[in-house]
């Protein structure tokens, strides 16, 4: 696959799901000379655990990431983002590495692995690579992929600590493009303090972003006496969106960040529940 | 122009033989080779779901695949859910008790797609109903005699009769 990549460059795309490339081929969008289809390269399915975390290839279906154990349990974010990408139909074909490769700022993925600090290992003739997500993206729809290179497996480390996760978005209609949605995982000593704070957001700039102000905020207080929506507020200075057809620049940041509180409720909520029943 | 390459898969049971140029859509060689013109496209670009088919059983927008990765490939669409000519599957039976249709070029789409819903769902709520039907637009019913249709054929097909 990688020679292929490496002897045709700039002419060759990698079809993963081609739930977003095939699309853009029908649209007359964009168009390469050679499409490499990955879709019976074994190798690049399948989910493993890995020193405490999982590795996800690059190929497993949304629909095989909804509904594996070892992701549900060491990445719970993963499992909670996976029902809100398109509809059934479409998880049933597109794949992890596809939809983070592909780098549209309204996705799920992208969102959940720059929040989770997951790294990207990359293929290519000469060799593998592991990049983080903060360097991963680097703008709309551009990633840190070459073109003779390809993704072949995201990393994430589990969460070893009381934690709380949720994800939401706010979409127009179930399954549509989302105007903003968030990632959150909180996690605490043991104590009840909070001394991790996670938290990506899609829809609301050119990539995925972290709510870092959002983040500074909770680290140090006590899990049970944060105000989430106080908190969420802040989110609207991490952001950076567009206006469009479908909703205003402004809009996207007084939503985008009233969500954002109220995902942290619910992490939030976890906690204290947690808490409550140790 | 690429060369025309063979191509070869089940459809509703039979092996189906054809050629084509690796860019022919699943849907094209569907419905021109195979001649299954049940399945319908709408928006061919994966929005519409009106050429949902089963591919070794999962539901899939057959506008977003290529021929030629189904090869070998087991598809079952709309013609292929009823098990005879003189017998309507539980899902079609709903849709015309329910008016789950009224021009009827989404209908297929939708059947497919519910058929396989059930399958993974089998009793469902309204709420889970609705997010299981929002992969397929239809521009005539408003959705209620869809929903209602699903909800029936799920009774059905649970054995709790009509």
């Amino acid at each position: 696959m990688v020679s292929l990549l490496a002897e045709h460059g700039d002419d060759a795309k990698p079809l993963a799901g081609g739930q977003s490339l095939v699309p853009l081929l029908a649209m007359r969008l964009t168009r390469f000379e050679h499409i490499v289809d990955l879709n019976r390269v074994d190798e690049l399915f399948g989910v493993t655990a890995d020193n405490g975390g999982v590795r996800i290839a690059a190929m497993t279906r949304q629909a095989a990431v909804e509904t594996d154990a070892t992701v549900a349990h060491r990445v719970p974010l993963l499992h909670l983002a996976t029902p809100h990408i398109g509809h059934f139909q479409i998880r049933n074909r597109g794949t992890i590495g596809g939809s983070v490769a592909h780098a549209d700022p309204a996705s799920e993925y992208p969102a959940v692995m720059l929040a989770l600090d997951g790294t990207a290992e990359i293929a290519s003739a000469s060799g593998t690579r592991e990049v983080p997500a903060a360097e991963f993206f680097e703008s709309t729809f551009m990633t840190a992929v070459a073109p003779d290179e390809l993704l072949v497996a995201l990393r994430f480390s589990a969460w070893d600590q009381p934690a709380g996760f949720a994800f939401d978005e706010i979409a127009r209609r179930s399954g549509d493009f989302a105007l903003a949605g968030a990632a959150v995982g909180i996690g605490t000593d043991a104590a009840g303090r909070i001394n991790r704070a996670a938290v990506g957001m899609l829809g609301v700039g050119p990539i995925p972003l972290r709510a870092s102000s959002v983040e500074a905020a909770l680290i140090g207080l006590a899990a049970a006496d944060a105000d989430p929506h106080e908190i969420g507020r802040l989110a609207a200075d991490d952001m950076d969106p567009i206006g469009d057809v479908h909703a205003s620049a402004d809009y996207r940041r007084r939503a985008g960040s009233t969500l954002v509180g109220r995902i942290l409720a619910s992490a939030l909520a976890q906690l204290t529940q947690e808490a409550g029943n140790g | 122009m690429a060369d025309q390459v063979p191509l070869s898969m089940t459809v509703n049971g039979r092996t189906r033989r054809g050629m084509g140029e690796p860019r022919l859509t699943l849907a094209d060689f569907l419905r021109e080779q195979a001649l299954c013109t049940g399945v319908h496209l709408g928006c061919e670009h994966g929005v519409c779901g009106s050429c949902t088919v089963l591919m070794d059983g999962e539901a899939v927008r057959s506008c977003l695949l290529f021929a030629v990765q189904a090869e070998g490939a087991d598809i079952t669409t709309v013609e292929g859910l009823a098990p005879d000519d003189e017998t309507l599957h539980p899902v079609q039976e709903a849709f015309r008790d329910c008016h789950g249709l009224q021009c009827g070029f989404c209908t297929p789409g939708f059947v497919v797609s519910v058929a396989a819903f059930l399958e993974a769902n089998p009793d469902p709520s309204d709420d889970e109903i609705r997010h299981g039907i929002a992969g397929n637009l239809c521009r005539c019913t408003g959705y209620q005699g869809i929903v209602a249709a699903t909800r029936q054929a799920a009774a059905v097909l649970k054995g709790e009769g009509q």
